[in-house]
């Protein structure tokens, strides 16, 4: 058989599984939402999952936040200098943050540290066949291991962004007016003329959340999908890793272009 | 069907993907019996329990339990089923990241709204059936294999089911346990009245405690009977079984082509 048409098949194949794929995650998407109703009732469950996703990202999150912030202070006053605007580094940085970096950042974060683990645990869960034993005590995994897992990161996630973002600005002040000696008085005030709550948390606060569903969703599912083998888990961790780094910054520039177009 | 049955399998077929594993097994179990299911590893005596179970659906013959076509129930319905079973998994399948008492406690508290002090005592009368009240905190990365398996057996019975499955509970027991977990077995089923099958290899401590045996091969039933008709069967699969010989109708090998072409390479013939 010629070249061309291996190749052509082997397009048609990634291509058909990939959709199927796809639907496979929407049809998943929707079940987990049907039984999410029941799970959330039971409050316990999703509160040891925001520990989990949550609390145990803190540490990572506060730190990246201020150093972060930090570089954004020597950066960004350095190029603002050049420009004799050096009082305006509060606004560079609070914005730059609370627009973009807060949510894009702590969200690869997010993913990184607690979706892998979502994934990590759900994964082994049905390796070792306890999602079946579960399913056959009569107790829907779904509602019990996956809608928790999802729903502690569709609320951690928004949260962990607002704190790496304090982070930041309070990393950007330490730099800025500590280090380097901007004016106090000018960094504060302006930062509080010209972030608009509406136009920029709000905005911020909307990213953080699609990019917690998106990491949420892609954690669960690859757990859950997963071939229940080692190699199996591995590949779904890495998945999940990979995945969601792309549906995040895929999902920024979607969302950025809708919230952001031409606004002074 | 009669009052009396509580597992009716008909005709059951099965195939992971084109592999058909089974090829048309009658079966049933009364009210109140302990049947057992044995044969070769990898005969499909877990598929067959999953059957039961409806985790796996028949490719055609029907399986009903209690006197309900299983292919015929909702979910809702197959669930409110499954509560009044109990399964012991072939290797334990315990939560890891709940303690033997979290573990048995687990239906109990997904199932019923039982006061913490009764589910305390329950889980423990559950654990002190099986030897090992004083594991209850221990996880189950801090058990023994043979002890995962009889807390994952606590976990199983722990509803009082009306129909318990065990997938080889004496794997990994030792003769003493072994004596002790059969005889648990006979007494939880009188006790609460239930109907056990019991898959197991071991054919002397099962015969010991079972009202009638199937035997599985290649994907059939080739032999059943009681304790006694067993003891003193003539049929050549039934007698190598029992007397685990290494001769007979009962292949060890995994079908494969044979030995000597692989060794050899296809050249020789
Ligand atoms: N998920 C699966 N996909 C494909 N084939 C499977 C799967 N599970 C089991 N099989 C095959 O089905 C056959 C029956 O498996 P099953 O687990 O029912 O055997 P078994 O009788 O319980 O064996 P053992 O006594 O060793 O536990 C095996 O030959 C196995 O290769
Ligand atoms: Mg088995």
């Amino acid at each position: 058989m010629s070249g061309a048409v291996v190749l052509l098949r082997r397009v048609g194949s990634v291509v058909n599984a990939g959709v199927a794929r796809l639907g496979f995650a929407a049809r998943f998407f929707l079940l987990l939402l049907r039984y999410s109703g029941q799970s959330l009732l039971r409050v316990h469950l999703t509160m040891r999952e925001i520990y989990f996703s949550g609390v145990l990202s803190l540490l990572i999150i506060i730190v990246s936040g201020l150093f972060v912030g930090m570089v954004l202070g020597l950066q960004g006053y350095e190029t603002l200098q050049r420009f004799g605007s050096g009082d305006a580094l509060g606004v560079l940085v609070a914005l730059s943050l609370t627009r973009e970096l807060g949510p894009v950042v702590a969200g690869l974060l997010f993913a990184s540290r607690a979706g892998s683990a979502v994934t990590a645990e759900i994964g082994l869960m049905k390796t070792t066949e306890q999602l079946k034993a579960m399913d056959m005590m009569a107790v829907n995994p779904l509602a019990r291991v996956v809608a928790p897992r999802f729903w502690g990161g569709v609320v951690s996630m928004p949260l962990l962004a607002a704190i790496f973002s304090a982070m930041g600005v309070f990393g950007g002040w330490l730099i800025g007016v500590v280090f380097i000696g901007v004016d106090e008085g000018a960094f504060w005030s302006q930062m509080q003329a010209a972030v608009d709550f509406r136009e920029d948390i709000v905005n911020g606060v909307i990213k953080s959340f699609v990019f917690g569903v998106a990491v949420a969703l892609i954690a669960v599912f690859e757990g859950y999908d997963c071939e229940p083998t080692a190699e199996g888990v591995s590949r779904a961790i890495t998945r999940t890793v990979v995945s969601s780094a792309l549906a995040i910054l895929a999902l920024d520039f979607v969302l950025t272009s809708f919230m952001f177009r031409g606004v002074s | 069907m009669s009052d009396t049955t509580l597992v009716t399998l008909r005709d059951v077929r099965f195939a992971y993907g084109e592999r058909e594993i089974l090829q048309g097994v009658n079966l049933s179990v009364r009210r109140g019996q302990v049947v057992a299911i044995m044969g070769g590893s990898g005969c499909g005596k877990t598929t067959l329990l999953r059957l039961v179970g409806g985790q796996l659906r028949a490719s055609s013959g029907s399986v009903s339990v209690g006197g309900r076509n299983l292919a015929h129930l909702s979910h809702a319905e197959l669930y409110a089923l499954r509560r009044r079973m109990g399964m012991l998994f072939q290797f334990g399948a315990l939560f890891t990241d709940l303690s033997a008492f979290d573990n048995v406690a687990f239906p109990l508290r997904e199932h019923t709204d039982l006061p913490s002090e009764l589910v305390h005592d329950l889980v423990l009368m559950k654990l002190n059936a099986v030897g090992l009240r004083g594991a209850e905190h221990l996880k189950p990365a801090e058990l023994s294999g043979g002890m995962a398996r009889r807390v994952a057996l606590a976990r199983a019975v722990a509803l009082d089911p009306m129909l318990i499955m065990y997938d080889e509970p004496f794997a990994g027991l030792d003769p003493i346990s072994l004596g002790i977990i059969g005889q648990l077995i006979r007494r939880l089923n009188d006790a609460l009245g239930a109907s056990s099958i019991i898959v197991t290899h071991d054919v002397h401590e099962s015969l010991d405690i079972v009202d009638y045996v199937y035997f599985v091969s290649n994907g059939r039933i080739v032999a059943e009977g009681t304790p006694d008709e067993i003891r003193v069967s003539t049929d050549p699969f039934v007698h190598q079984f029992v007397h685990a010989e290494a001769d007979g109708p009962v292949p060890f090998h995994y079908p494969a082509p044979p030995f000597a072409e692989r060794l050899f390479g296809q050249g020789v013939a």
